[in-house]
């Protein structure tokens, strides 16, 4: 069981730091994101953008600082309870979509619904939103790549996640279609009601976002788009 | 989809059903090994039980409900004995019988013939009473009829009131059928009469085989018998469980061989399921990963892992039971009881489903399954999502196979066991040691495979063998995978080869030197009470036509109550050169008063070395001998003791024998004693042939024998063959990204082709290069601890160089047939799809 919270925030990170040996990745990250609230993190390569994702999704540990999802602290949580919170409270996309090949699109998409013993119907509902209601017995293999993100983008949410956590969810598709992608993200999570913290190196993608955050061997700060680098 | 179906059982049976549908043949594989493995042993487990349950009640239903019963270290004693038990006290009922083997005229094997007293034995065995034709109630007790159980009229086509012709010495005796035994066994050959017409038809006045004793109420068995075993020491007092016990030594050690034999093929289908999850497994690595992302725990993860195994196992092990079931009703139907060993011969045994035992299997059949897919649910469950979702980290994952600790542990372990005694006359260190070598050279074969492909990577410079060496030198766990199945089929193929070839020389050679005369001659299916008197003998030695002539005499005796009886064999021997007609092994005492050459069975039973005093039952008395040497022996794994004729014929006055060896003068000719042989008044009696016919038989016997172990052993080659298939192929088509990287680069389709199948080739020749090695050495634990553990005698290695050449060149073409055709599918998709492939 998950201890019970009612924390305004849906993520807080306070002074946060991740070294791998010597190697320093995170250092005193500070973060915190308001329900609904959607964030973008930018940075250069290696910098430690996908190290913080895992960190947030308690795949990876931190080695000082605080970090709360929803007002319970990630590192008082055993392996099985940081793996209950992932499965309740986030929803996960990749750039690589990461679909079992195996399964339906339906299928797929209620994987989350089945590990949260929630009500499967809400699979059928989600590919509708993201456009695929007439494809839900199809394998991944017959999709196109923006289908693929488009179905992922529906496991992300289907459960209702506090938090949506995206790797360069557009880093494998062509600009029309991450556009489009993003749009159909972004409109999601609104409908969700969910936070989200999505890393791209797309000045695009980041455009979406409420806040631009910079990440850098300091930490994290905020930076502003220009709308005409938007492409 | 139901609304309310949120059970994880549902991402199981989802994961279960995606993985089977889209590598159904692997899975099949998998599952076809255990079923084989498992009704392999089962059902040999079941004939044997059957045929030895069937024996034991046929040997009990013999004896009765005797609560003792007496026979002497001879095959027959002196019937004086009986009127002075039958006086005592505590016995009830006193039954006597005579017991003989009969040859019978035309038919190769003997008849049971069985003397009672009828009033006595239908006391103690009612089951030999036979049953007269109405109005004819004495014929139970006349001198000239006898009664035969249904299966022996069957055998001999014979009915109520037709003639009955049986051999007693080279004489016919003539019996009138008079009846039925009706409550004998099915299939239990047997003839009955009354004792005393027994005792005067066939030449055995006074003499019995056996006495049946029922004691009154309330004796003390065990006080009473120890009474008697104190009175009368040249006589025998067993229990029913004594019978038992003989008939269980004597053919324990073949059935468990026989059963080990079986459980390799469950062994080599326990590393096909280990091949096809771990490949499985890492192939999904990723899969596995992203349900740990989404909230699967570790424990889940670890079920639905085991899950897969497991019903492979169950699946395979409850049609293995079937298949056992029906294996063993056609093997019983087939061949009865006898799987060629010959220790159940005559017996038509019922087969009976035993829970228990299918219990037993059922779990090892599952259980293999289950253990086979242990190490990579752990593995999947130890992988850290965040890494394992990125491809390339599989040979990380394998990474703990490459410990080389645990396989030199199992390896030095087995070195160690090879040097244990057998438990209760069978080699369990002896296979377990074979265990241990097997798994510890798998456990070992990664850093063989990078050993070996590093240094022949850093020697190769054209482009597919650099490709494939580097490969392979860099991802040795996944080589080593591919590898194990190959290596253990192989090495066990190898090492039963050298054992069947080093016994098959053996015997060969054994026989060789047996057989130095131009011809043998016996009478009809020889036996005990088959022989030749002194009149017989004259005759055929003054055939024109014989140069020389040796006899044999041979009986059982007993030298120990709860062990088979041993063979006393008396004939013509050297003293100073035992070595030119007996295989002697180590060196023997010469020029010894009264000698006696024990087999090596008798070294293992009894403890007998050369030099030892020993104390033999000669006609009815304990009489001393020497050992004057130890020989080999490959017809008698209860015990064989060699003695001069002369001191035999001294000693017991009994001029009878029971085979002739003759030389041909040189001026005669084989054909020419044959017609002679034929001329003779008791030639119906005879059956004579030359050493060639006798070791073609007898060779033909040895490969009959060999018959189910061939079997058996073919049947572990084909799941080895299946693990190469199902490993290459998981292999080959997890590594389609790969291919289809190589083929955006330039390289041709068929340049893939070759790369694979010279990786096919380079695995195949380590796994045989190391399967020679291996198979060697556990050949050497099947030749010099196995079998003479299980069966008391040595052999002379020698190894089958053609058969093994031209295995393991068929070996290194199906593993690059079968890279081939793998890698042929694996290429035959787009290369671009094939990039672009998420997993």
């Amino acid at each position: 069981m998950l201890p019970i919270s009612d924390s305004p925030l849906a993520l807080a990170c306070h002074q946060l730091t991740k070294s791998y040996g010597e190697r320093a990745v995170l250092s005193n990250v500070e973060l915190s994101l308001k329900p609904g609230e959607y964030v973008a993190i930018m940075g250069e390569s290696g910098v430690g953008k996908s190290t913080l994702l895992n960190v947030i999704a308690g795949l990876d540990s931190f080695d000082s600082g605080s970090l709360l999802i929803d007002g319970i602290a990630l590192n008082s949580l055993d392996d099985e309870q940081s793996t209950l919170l992932r499965r309740q409270k986030l929803g996960f996309i990749f750039q690589a979509f990461h679909l079992l090949p195996h399964l339906t699109l339906v299928q797929n998409v209620a994987l989350p619904l089945v590990l949260n013993k929630l009500p499967l119907d809400r699979a059928n509902h989600m590919l509708e939103c993201v456009g695929l209601a007439t494809r839900v017995n199809d394998f991944p293999r017959q999709l196109s790549g923006g289908e693929m993100q488009r179905v992922a983008i529906a496991r992300a949410l289907v459960h209702q996640p506090r938090l949506l956590l995206a790797d360069e969810p557009t880093g494998n598709l062509d600009p029309e279609t991450a556009a489009e992608i993003l749009s159909l993200l972004k409109n999601e999570i609104r409908a969700s009601g969910a936070s989200a913290i999505i890393v791209t190196h797309s000045p695009a993608a980041a455009a979406s976002a409420d806040r631009v955050l910079q990440l850098t061997r300091n930490g994290l700060t905020e930076i502003r788009i220009n709308p005409a680098s938007i492409s | 989809m139901s609304v309310h179906n949120t059970t994880l059982n549902r991402i199981t049976s989802w994961l279960l059903v995606g993985e089977w549908r889209a590598h159904p043949v692997r899975a099949l594989i998998a599952l076809i090994a255990i079923m084989l493995g498992v009704a392999l042993g089962f059902g040999i487990h079941l004939v044997n039980e059957a045929a030895f349950s069937e024996f034991s009640a046929a040997t009990r239903s013999l004896s009765g409900s005797a609560d003792l019963q007496v026979r002497g270290r001879n095959p027959q004693f002196d019937e004086t004995v009986y009127e002075q038990l039958a006086a005592l006290p505590e016995i009830d009922v006193a039954a006597p019988t005579l017991e003989l083997d009969l040859s019978v005229p035309g038919q190769r094997s003997p008849l049971k013939l069985i003397g009672i007293d009828g009033f006595q034995s239908a006391a103690i065995s009612p089951d030999l009473l036979g049953v007269a034709e109405d109005g004819k109630p004495f014929d139970t007790l006349m001198a000239d009829t006898v009664f035969l159980s249904p299966a022996a009229m069957q055998w001999l086509k014979l009915k109520s009131g037709d003639q009955l012709t049986l051999i007693s010495g080279t004489r016919l005796v003539s019996l009138r059928v008079a009846g039925s035994l009706l409550r004998a066994r099915a299939g239990q050959r047997l003839a009955v009469m009354d004792i005393a017409s027994a005792q005067w038809q066939f030449g055995r006045l006074g003499q019995l085989s056996r006495i049946d004793l029922k004691l009154i109420a309330g004796a003390n068995r065990v006080n009473f018998r120890q009474q008697l075993e104190s009175r009368y020491p040249s006589l025998s007092f067993t229990e029913s469980d004594d019978q038992d016990k003989r008939t269980a030594t004597m053919s324990r050690a073949y059935r468990v061989n026989l059963n080990v034999l079986a459980l390799v093929a469950l062994f080599t289908g326990a590393f096909l399921v280990f091949s096809t999850q771990a490949l499985s497994v890492l192939r999904r690595r990723p899969q596995f990963a992203l349900l740990r992302t989404l909230g699967m725990t570790r424990a889940q993860l670890i079920v639905q892992v085991m899950i897969e195994g497991g019903l492979l196992g169950v699946t395979g092990a409850v049609l293995g039971i079937a298949g056992g079931y029906a294996l063993a009703a056609a093997a019983l139907s087939l061949f009865g009881g006898d799987l060629g060993g010959g220790y159940f011969p005559g017996v038509r045994p019922v087969l009976i489903f035993d829970p228990i035992a299918a219990a037993i299997f059922f779990i090892a059949g599952s259980g293999v399954a289950l253990l086979g897919s242990l190490s990579p649910a752990l593995e999947a469950a130890r992988a850290r999502p965040a890494a394992a979702l990125k491809a390339g980290s599989e040979d990380v994952a394998l990474a703990p196979l490459a410990l080389p600790w645990p396989g030199l542990v199992a390896i030095i372990s087995g070195a160690a066991f090879t040097q244990l005694p057998p438990v209760q006359g069978l080699p369990i260190f002896g296979y377990l040691a074979i265990a241990l070598l097997l798994i510890g050279s798998i456990a070992l074969m990664p850093r063989a495979a990078a050993l070996l492909f590093t240094v022949l990577a850093k020697r190769w410079h054209g482009l597919t063998g650099s490709l494939s060496l580097a490969r392979l030198a860099n991802a040795p766990n996944q080589a080593a995978i591919a590898l194990g199945g190959v290596l253990a089929s192989f090495s066990l193929m190898v090492a039963m080869a050298i054992m069947v070839s080093s016994f098959r020389n053996s015997v060969d050679d054994w026989l060789q030197h047996l057989l130095s005369a131009d011809m043998y001659v016996r009478v009809q299916n020889g036996g005990d009470h088959a022989r030749f008197g002194t009149i017989e003998q004259q005759q055929i030695t003054q055939l024109p036509a014989v140069a020389k002539i040796e006899v044999t005499r041979h009986q059982l005796i007993t030298l120990a109550p709860a062990r088979p009886a041993v063979a006393l064999i008396a004939r013509s021997i050297d003293v100073n050169a035992p070595d030119r007609s007996l295989t002697m092994v180590g060196d023997p005492i010469k020029e010894l008063q009264r000698p006696v050459w024990g087999s090596e069975a008798m070294v293992d039973l009894y403890g007998w070395t050369t030099g030892q005093r020993v104390q033999l039952p000669i006609a009815g008395r304990m009489q001393s001998f020497t050992v004057a040497g130890i020989w080999r022996d490959y017809a008698r794994q209860s015990g064989a003791i060699m003695m001069r004729i002369e001191d035999y014929r001294q000693l017991s006055g009994d001029m009878n024998v029971n085979d002739l060896a003759l030389w041909v003068k040189r001026d005669s000719s084989l054909p020419s004693l044959r017609q002679q042989l034929d001329a003779l008044p008791f030639a119906a009696t005879l059956e004579y042939a030359e050493p060639g016919e006798i070791r073609s038989v007898s060779l033909k016997i040895f490969d009959r024998s060999f018959a189910v172990t061939y079997v058996l052993e073919g049947v572990a080659i084909v799941i080895g063959l299946f693990g190469v298939a199902a490993t290459f192929s998981a292999q080959t088509l997890s590594r389609a990204k790969e291919f289809g990287m190589l083929r955006h680069i330039g390289i041709t389709r068929r340049q893939i082709l070759t790369l694979l199948a010279s990786e096919g080739s380079l695995l195949a020749s380590l796994a045989i290069i190391v399967g020679f090695v291996l198979g060697w050495c556990i050949s050497l634990i099947l030749v010099f601890i196995v079998n003479p553990q299980s069966f008391h005698w040595t052999m002379e290695l020698h190894i089958p160089s053609t058969l093994l050449v031209s295995v393991a060149a068929l070996l290194l073409f199906s593993a690059a047939v079968t890279a081939l055709i793998s890698g042929r599918l694996a290429v035959s998709g787009s290369a671009v799809r094939a990039v672009r492939e998420d997993w």
